[in-house]
């Protein structure tokens, strides 16, 4: 988060803090102005995987918990919006009992909310187990929900289904990519401030303390498994929101937003941005999606270029892209 | 207390005597395949007392701290503290009770400030920690008393320094400031002065000292100085079998002890 600098006295870090934030302020009206109106909505999808991905940093890289289906919950986020909107649209109920909608502020906290239980129902497995064990068997899940999708007719199977325009917000006409763009730029600041509140607290403290020394933790009192767990299911509720968002923002779901390629992806904005430093994986989602569009017009055969990156990110750079930029500030 | 004594029938072992012990254990068994690393154990901690369990490497002095603590389930035998049978409890609800334990082989958090470490530990013992919004390091419910025993581990200069960065002795004096920090009834400590130099252990053996009728210890100790400057009784355990308990004196001239593991220089 930026906090105000001392006049005349600012750190490396907020440097770079403030100038991100001017950057994102500043970027809808250049792009606007020099009639590249695409970089609008790439940005928002920047700030969607940004947030999307500086969720998984919570699990990752502050509980060291090495999760292979984030985009279950991303997906699930998604669905949440698509199909309360279809029902709207029809003016029919989800299995007879909730009406559709397309209000933003009834559509997005809920889901959050499937997102947020369908985290805590597969983190109260997966959790049980740990290392590869708990890696594989995230994916699984999140596969499993693929599945799921691709099966459910109802809702467009494996074609996805489109929505015929985005949530209503009183006020706001959020069809426009500049106002959408704010509205997904709001929303991430909103998460980082409090994220930082979170990995500071004593909350915080636990799930640090887990990922470095989890038998310590326990034989201090600490029950370990719940705060995983909390952890695991704020950081999928987080990732339902961003779903919400990458829906609004298509206009349009599928079951390829879980696939498990996603989740890697995610994985990879995590570790190419820095773990565990919340702000990083917003700049990885960045280098990764332009990566994507431009090398993806040269060959679609572009993750061939980015893995060299990656394993050179994991070998030599740790806290990646960001801890690049902040410099040496050892923190823990 | 509940009960008393083992409730098998079988012959008391010596050093488990009535009265209202803090901690119990009573025909602890673990085995490893064939190895039967702790072999119908039966011992007591009582208030305020230090009570050193000694024996040769692989005796299975750490195995019964791991029993105790809660870290390893018994294949036979229970744990009881503070008057209730904890054997079914984990080692996280142990502690929350007041069972702290320390390392053999340091454990700590790090890449945590030696501060933050004993921080740490204090948190633990302060309820639960579902508090999402006040900075932690911030707060001087934590940071005041994580300095004072700091301090009292004679380590109150290093509170800024990472934990890995500290020296080998330092750490083992974290590594107690920390099981001090949750306020426990009984401590375990596992060879506190494992690795030191004899200046570290003088140091260790005189903060322990300090510790003297505050809190109950059982002590887990190869250094025979340490021992016998410390301890109010102590068990001698060899194949997983105590072989003799009783008081500093006894044990120096008990002649099994003596052929088993102290050697005739003792
Ligand atoms: N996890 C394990 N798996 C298999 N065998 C084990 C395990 N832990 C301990 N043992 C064996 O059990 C026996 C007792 O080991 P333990 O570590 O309890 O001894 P100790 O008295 O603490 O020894 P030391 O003085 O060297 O610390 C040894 O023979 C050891 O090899
Ligand atoms: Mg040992």
């Amino acid at each position: 988060m930026v906090e105000l600098p001392d006049i005349g006295r600012i750190s490396r870090r907020q440097a770079v803090h403030l100038g991100a934030l001017l950057f994102l302020l500043l970027m809808p009206p250049a792009a606007l102005a020099l009639d590249e109106p695409f970089y609008v909505s790439l940005g928002s999808r920047i700030l969607i995987y940004g947030l999307a991905a500086a969720s998984l940093d919570l699990i990752l890289g502050f509980g060291g918990m090495v999760s292979f289906g984030h985009a279950a919950f991303f997906g699930a986020g998604g669905y949440v919006v698509g199909i309360l909107f279809q029902h709207g649209f029809e003016g029919s109920d989800f299995l007879g009992l909730i009406p559709g909608s397309d209000a933003a502020l009834i559509v997005w906290p809920a889901a959050m909310l499937v997102a947020g239980l369908l985290a805590l129902a597969i983190g109260a497995v997966s959790l049980r187990t740990g290392g590869v064990y708990f890696i594989m068997i995230t994916l699984a899940f999140a596969q499993m929900l693929y599945f799921f999708f691709v099966s459910l007719e109802a809702y467009g199977g494996d074609d996805g289904l489109s929505l015929y325009g985005r949530s209503r917000i009183p006020g706001l006409d959020l069809s426009g990519d500049a106002t959408f763009y704010y509205i997904c730029l709001a929303l991430l600041l909103i998460f980082l401030g409090l994220g930082v509140r979170l990995t500071g607290s004593r909350f915080g403290m636990v799930v640090l303390g887990v990922r470095e020394n989890e038998r310590r933790m326990v034989a201090l009192g600490f029950p370990t498994y719940r705060y995983k767990l909390a952890c695991f299911s704020i950081a999928g509720a987080v990732a339902g929101l961003a779903g919400a968002l990458i829906a609004n923002q298509t206009e349009f779901v599928s079951p390829s937003l879980m696939h498990w390629t996603r989740s890697g992806e995610i994985l990879v904005m995590v570790i190419l941005g820095g773990m565990g430093t919340l702000l990083g994986p917003v700049f990885g989602a960045a280098a990764f999606l332009m990566l994507e569009e431009v090398l993806s017009t040269w060959t679609e055969h572009w993750m061939v270029v980015l893995g060299p990156v990656l394993i050179f990110v994991v070998l030599f750079a740790r806290r990646g892209i960001y801890g690049w930029l902040v410099g040496r500030e050892d923190e823990p | 207390m509940t009960a008393d004594g083992p409730e098998t029938g079988a012959p008391m072992p010596a050093g488990t005597s009535g009265g209202t012990a803090l901690l119990h254990a009573r025909g602890l068994v673990k085995r490893f395949g064939a190895i039967v690393a702790v072999d119908d154990l039966s011992l007591e901690v009582r208030p305020g007392e230090i009570h050193a369990m000694i024996g040769p490497n692989g005796a299975g002095k750490t195995t019964a701290i791991a029993q105790l603590s809660g870290e390893m389930k018994p294949d036979a035998g229970s744990v009881w503290f503070d008057g209730r049978d904890v054997t079914g409890l984990g080692a996280d609800a142990r502690a929350r009770l007041g069972l702290a334990r320390s390392f053999q082989t340091t454990s700590l958090f790090r890449g945590f400030t030696a501060e933050d470490n004993v921080a740490m530990a204090i948190q633990a013992g302060t309820g639960h920690s579902f508090h999402f919004w006040r900075s932690a390091r911030r707060e001087p419910a934590l940071r005041v008393p994580a300095r004072a025993l700091l301090d009292s581990a004679g380590i109150a200069d290093r509170a800024e320094v990472r934990a890995e960065t500290l020296a080998h002795g330092e750490q083992r004096q974290l590594e107690l400031a920390m099981a001090l920090a949750t306020g426990p009834k009984v401590l375990l400590l596992d060879e506190p002065t494992a690795g030191m130099g004899r200046e570290e252990s003088v140091r260790m053996i005189s903060l322990l000292s300090g510790l003297k009728g505050k809190v109950s210890i059982l002590l887990v100790e190869h250094d025979m100085d340490a021992v016998f400057a410390l301890a109010d009784r102590i068990s001698v355990l060899v194949y997983g079998r105590v072989i003799a308990s009783g008081a500093p004196g006894a044990i120096r001239a008990d002649a099994a002890v003596r052929e088993a593991y102290l050697g005739s220089a003792a």
